[in-house]
């Protein structure tokens, strides 16, 4: 390897090991019967601390970012090039006053948020967010995760039912119908790197793939199986944090706000918090799995640290679902369903026996000749045949011209 | 047994018993949740990973999601104005009496079956999927073949009837 040398030098990994370091230092001061709980203890407070941090900042980026793509400049008014804006809004729902509808389910009304947040925090428990720094290293992570994620739906059906609002009711119903039909596809394009790597656990996942041919890594998303599983993990990502095109279950022009319609002050927060959470954490684990987690992207850049790694993954995806946000026109419902059933579904269900063939095709070129030919044999038929009896000519404006 | 057993069995029996006690059918429904997540937690408790996460992917996940999926999209929410607890709730307790009669017998008598254990048996995802593929792949693919035919049926139970020519 080329950037042995580097990578080896004290100081670099130190720098690598430097929240690791850190944490066993301050442990070190207690007696040695308390360390391990406190060690969970020290890990779960910077959980809880840097993601809300990285909340804030996105919220900012988002808002500046859209401004952008839309010709606008955004917040520009509290602090330095409006930086200071996620603080101004932090007190704002912190001292707005809390409203309950009258008919409202008062304890699941005040639950739903609550579920969310914890449900969604949990998640973070098993991602690994650089080298030794993963909270609880499960032999079965990845389940634990998709468990914490699968809770999380119950939350949003609590939130639009206590409610009592037909807004809330039905931007629930549209929440749920869409996060449990892309659900199924987020698990088996998931399941095609399990098959690989022949582990449920993240840590184990991240060091399969942090292995280097010359300069290159042997990241998922560099094969044919792992790029198609990925494509189809992005889109069911999207969908299941409800995302921009997919964002009906918020749709504003036809439900005001959806399941949150009838949360004002810190529980809006709370539900605003859990979403961005469940975007960092579907990225971290898109990361993981595809994108070699916290190794670096080439052999000769180990040297920098690998939370450096990880982090940007996950903020690039950040930036790739505001960009998404800013460019894509919404779906319409008929059109959200028939494409994870009729579409994303089949083709990951394909992809899981594409991943078989490639894994007893052995070592060679063959597998790679072969595995491409099927995706993108199958990609282009089932794109045909999903288009077939639809015209669509060219977009007429009325206005714009 | 210890105190961590004893605080999720309260938490599960508390669900399940509010599960049928409560009046309206939603708040049963999120009752047997906690139910659900009482055993998944008892489950993590005997180092039985696999299954307590699969419970809450299942059971949370799916099966509480589909409860109230069929309560809002069937009678909806609302409660009867007769009082929602059957007239023939001595019969009921009988049968579950019954029940639960035979299923600890069938756990009391099934103790001596098994050769005692001292060490706990430490099993993997890993030896679960090798258990699965290799010793117990007919009882999957039956239960494949299983799903596979539900999943078609609901499908002809959805799909819109094509308009008769003669009625």
């Amino acid at each position: 390897m080329i950037a042995t040398s580097a990578a080896a030098n004290p100081f670099f990994m130190n720098l690598d090991q430097i929240f690791v370091l850190l944490r066993n230092w301050l442990v070190g001061f207690l007696p040695v019967a308390l360390r391990p709980a406190a060690g969970v203890v020290l890990a779960v407070i910077a959980i809880v601390c840097v993601f809300p941090g990285l909340f804030a900042l996105t919220t900012v980026f988002e808002r500046k970012g859209l401004g952008r793509i839309q010709n606008r400049l955004g917040p520009n008014r509290v602090g330095p090039f409006g930086f200071f804006q996620p603080i101004a809004d932090g007190i704002k729902s912190l001292t707005k006053e809390d409203i309950v509808p009258f008919s409202a389910n008062a304890v699941v009304h005040f639950l739903a948020p609550l579920v969310l947040v914890v449900t969604v925090f949990m998640g973070f428990a098993v991602l690994p967010m650089g080298r030794n720094m993963v909270l609880v290293d499960m032999d079965s992570g990845l389940l634990f995760f998709f468990a914490m994620g699968a809770a999380t739906e119950l939350s949003v059906f609590m939130a639009g039912w206590s409610s009592r609002n037909k807004y809330s009711v039905l931007g629930a119903m549209r929440a749920v119908a869409q996060m449990i039909s892309y659900e199924v596809v987020l698990l088996l394009s998931s399941v095609a790197v399990v098959m690989i790597t022949g582990s449920l656990s993240l840590p184990r996942i991240v060091e399969a793939q942090n292995q280097y041919s010359g300069i290159f890594p042997h990241w998922y998303i560099f094969t044919p199986w792992g790029l198609a599983a990925f494509l189809m993990y992005a889109i069911a990502a999207t969908a299941e944090t409800n995302r921009s095109p997919f964002d009906l279950p918020e749709g504003e022009s036809e439900l005001v706000a959806g399941y949150h319609t009838e949360y004002s002050g810190f529980k809006f927060a709370l539900f605003f918090l859990g979403e961005y959470l469940a975007m960092f954490s579907i990225s971290g684990l898109g990361a993981t799995l595809f994108l070699g987690g916290w190794s670096a992207p080439f052999s000769f850049l180990q040297f920098v640290p690998s939370w450096i790694w990880f982090f940007g993954k996950v903020m690039l995806s950040i930036f790739v679902f505001i960009w998404m946000r800013g460019t894509l026109p919404r779906l319409r419902q008929d059109q959200l369903m028939n494409f994870a059933w009729k579409f994303v579904l089949p083709f990951t269900l394909l992809n899981l026996l594409v991943t078989a063939l490639w894994r007893f095709m052995g070592e060679g070129w063959q597998r790679w000749v072969v595995c491409t030919i099927i995706l993108a044999a199958a990609y282009i038929v089932m794109g045909r045949l999903g288009m077939s009896g639809r015209h669509i000519g060219r977009r007429s404006y009325r206005y714009a011209e | 047994m210890n105190a961590m057993f004893y605080l999720l069995a309260a938490i599960t029996l508390a669900g399940g018993l509010a599960t049928v006690l409560l009046k309206h059918l939603v708040h049963s429904a999120l009752a047997v949740t906690v139910a659900f997540a009482g055993l998944a937690l008892m489950f993590l408790q005997l180092d039985a990973q696999f299954a307590g996460f699969a419970q809450i992917l299942v059971y949370i996940g799916a099966v509480a999601i589909l409860i109230v999926f069929a309560i809002l999209l069937t009678r909806g929410a609302d409660l009867p104005k007769h009082g929602v607890f059957s007239r023939t709730w001595p019969l009921g307790l009988v049968i579950a009496a019954g029940v639960f009669a035979v299923l600890g017998w069938a756990v009391i008598s099934s103790a001596g079956a098994i050769p005692q254990q001292n060490a706990s048996p430490s099993v993997t995802v890993h030896d679960i999927g090798i258990a699965l593929v290799g010793r117990y792949v007919l009882p999957l693919e039956i239960l494949a073949l299983l799903l596979t035919a539900a999943t078609i049926g609901a499908v002809i139970v959805a799909m819109h009837e094509k308009e008769r020519p003669g009625s």
